[in-house]
């Protein structure tokens, strides 16, 4: 199933200079290997065009479920030389949450996967911890 | 008791400047001796238990209440208070060239004032890099304000100095360090001219120097952010300065600290209608020997902590993560385990450190032209089409003034001005649309002229239009950021730290 990343994944944008950077983190332990599949380096420079205007980089964190991506020369210079409205990349985060994804529909019924966010909270009303992906 | 060595050469050195130049007596307040007492040994006396470090400040301009809430809503030992972002020195740079006993976070002074009866009272320090390009300055604008309080003791306040190589820059060009452009590679010499401020990123061998000394408060320059942080239980702890993974779990304490609030429910995006940020509680790293923490907050007090938000904060302005590099050890993001406990508590362990590297980072300001935005705002029906035909008569009005910029930049604000393209096209009936043009130049006098042209667009211009409140664009001084490296030996005995009593 299609669907936008905001559906299975959140988000956190800032900036180093003149390079954004995006961390893309996945609800779920199922939705992360999607994730680093389908959102490559390569595409995110691809979608960001017109934006981006240097490389990208990509960074895996399964450990966080998390994708660390660096988009280089993406703010109009960066810090005080740019004349951009979002000259820190602030918002770079909820744009890459536009993209769409191909998600199989059992792990979207599952809300986000196995291990999500909404369940680890639920989870821990229930006074139940849970280690993390990774452990 | 185990101390990192290279705090002791840290002392030793700095006792060593201290008796050829003290640049802070000139300027101590009067009757105010320098702390003489041999320093309590107690670095490592927090071993057996935890110790809680709380963030109350993540930028210049945070909200002030975040660290009176840290101090008397709950027990913490340590409240870290983080002023400085790259920008801010340059700021502050300018209101010192201004005024020689300005440049530094006033804020905290005030802030400083309200709470040093519960500091005292409670035994909690502080530790801060309020004193931006000035931390003497800011050292004695605090002796003033507290002078007269009646407090249960004088609190001892710790200044660390050395941080600024402005003096110095050309005996170290000479020297051969070229501060090249970490992304550009161009050495400084290239604006050598036109710079502004320079200081070198101190980690966190001063600030434990300082807590050695006594202090209570400790006033730091350009420290770094996650020091401010770190520190504390380097010194409680006694962990040793090549205690490689222990430091990297302090640096991870750092980076979830050093954004107050975005750690702790501020800014998150996972279900942030329910998030109470009337009065948030900002975060808490509560630490152990070994350097597992938990991340927390205080109960009664609005925010979040849960994986989410500590995921995010976590992500933020990370670049490769295997190597968060900082001046006392390199932080590997990627072996961090993270464990929601639940109650707003998040548990972290497993982080792995790399020795420190020989360089440290030098934060440069140069002065780099001039700007200006201005801005107006077009109304329905037809918004975007009239800001659109708005630009256009501009563009071309600067066209016949022959005024030439290295950038003019025009964003529709409410059409797509956050993400571009990507956010496409906006509904035809939007209610209104902001038009933004900036501009920048070398030419201060074709920024200037810009400024003007933005009014006469209100009566020759397309109609409905509005927003021209403030007046014209302000001319403002660009100064840019130039971040270098350069070899640790070559400034690491300028620092200096002083401890007196106010």
């Amino acid at each position: 199933m299609r669907v936008r990343l905001g559906e299975v994944a959140f988000a956190r944008s800032g900036d180093k200079g003149d390079t954004a950077n995006i961390g893309l983190i996945a609800f779920g332990d199922d939705v992360y290997p999607i994730l680093e599949k389908q959102v490559t380096a390569h595409r995110v420079k691809k979608y960001f065009k017109g934006i981006c205007d240097g490389e990208v980089e990509r960074f895996e964190l399964p450990n966080l479920r998390a994708l660390n991506f660096l988009l280089h020369r993406s703010l109009g210079g960066g810090g005080t030389v740019s004349l951009m409205l979002d000259a820190q990349g602030k918002t770079f985060s909820t744009a890459l949450l536009r993209m769409e994804i191909d998600i199989p529909e059992d792990v979207l019924r599952r809300g986000g996967g196995v291990g999500s966010e909404r369940g680890a909270e639920r989870e821990a009303a229930d006074g139940t911890a849970r280690e993390s992906g990774s452990d | 008791m185990t101390r990192p060595a290279a705090a002791d050469t840290v002392a030793a050195l700095a006792a060593e400047t201290a008796a050829v130049a003290d640049p802070a007596a000139a300027a101590r307040p009067a009757g105010a001796a320098p702390e003489t007492r041999p320093r309590p040994a107690r670095s490592g006396a927090g071993r057996d238990r935890t110790v809680r470090v709380a963030s109350g400040q993540g930028f210049w301009g945070d909200w002030q209440e975040a660290p009176k809430l840290q101090v008397r809503r709950g027990p913490v030992d340590y409240v870290m208070l983080d002023y400085l972002a790259e920008i801010t020195m340059s700021i502050m740079q300018k209101q010192r060239a201004r005024n020689p006993d300005a440049g530094y976070a006033r804020d905290f002074v005030l802030l400083m004032e309200d709470l040093a009866a519960d500091l005292i009272d409670g035994g909690v320090r502080v530790v801060s890099n309020a004193g931006g390009v000035n931390p003497v300055g800011c050292r004695n604008e605090l002796g003033f304000a507290l002078a007269g309080r009646p407090l249960a003791r004088r609190p001892a306040v710790a200044v660390i100095t050395g941080d600024d190589l402005m003096d110095d820059l050309d005996d170290l060009i000479a020297a051969g360090h070229e501060l090249r452009h970490m992304e550009t590679g161009a050495p400084l010499a290239t604006v050598r001219d036109r710079v502004a401020a320079a200081n070198v990123y101190l980690g966190a061998e001063p600030i434990i120097e300082a807590l050695e000394q006594g202090a209570d408060i400790v006033v730091a320059g350009r420290s770094t952010d996650t020091a401010l942080t770190y520190a504390p239980l380097m010194y409680e702890f006694g962990w040793r300065a090549d205690d490689w993974d222990r430091l990297a779990h302090g640096v991870v304490a750092g980076h979830i600290n050093e954004c107050g609030c975005q750690a702790s429910g501020g800014n998150s995006l996972v279900d942030w209608r329910e998030i109470d940020l009337v009065l948030p509680g900002y975060p808490i790293i509560e630490a152990e020997a070994d350097g597992a923490f938990v991340v927390t907050k205080h109960p009664g007090l609005g925010g979040r902590v849960t994986r989410a938000t500590v995921s995010e904060q976590l992500l933020y302005e990370l670049g490769d993560p295997r190597e968060y590099i900082t001046p006392d050890v390199i932080a590997d993001f990627s072996t961090i385990r993270l464990r929601d406990l639940g109650e707003d508590r998040v548990r972290i362990e497993g982080v792995a450190g790399r020795p420190r590297t020989d360089r440290l980072k030098v934060s440069i300001a140069y002065h780099a032209g001039y700007k200006a935005v201005g801005t107006l705002t077009y109304a329905w029906p037809d918004a975007l089409e009239k800001a659109r035909r708005a630009d256009e008569i501009l563009r071309g009005r600067l066209d016949h003034l022959g005024l030439e910029f290295d950038e003019i930049r025009t964003e529709f604000v409410g059409a797509g001005a956050c993400h571009g393209p990507l956010a496409g096209d906006p509904p035809a009936d939007v209610p209104e649309v902001m038009l933004r043009v900036g501009v920048r130049s070398e030419d201060r006098h074709a920024v200037s002229r810009f400024s003007r042209e933005i009014a006469p667009l209100i009566l020759a211009g397309p109609p409905s239009v509005t927003g021209f409140a403030d007046g014209r664009p302000r001319v403002r001084e660009v100064v840019a950021y130039w971040p270098a490296l350069i070899d640790r030996e070559a400034v690491e005995r300028r620092v200096l730290v002083e401890t007196i009593k106010l």
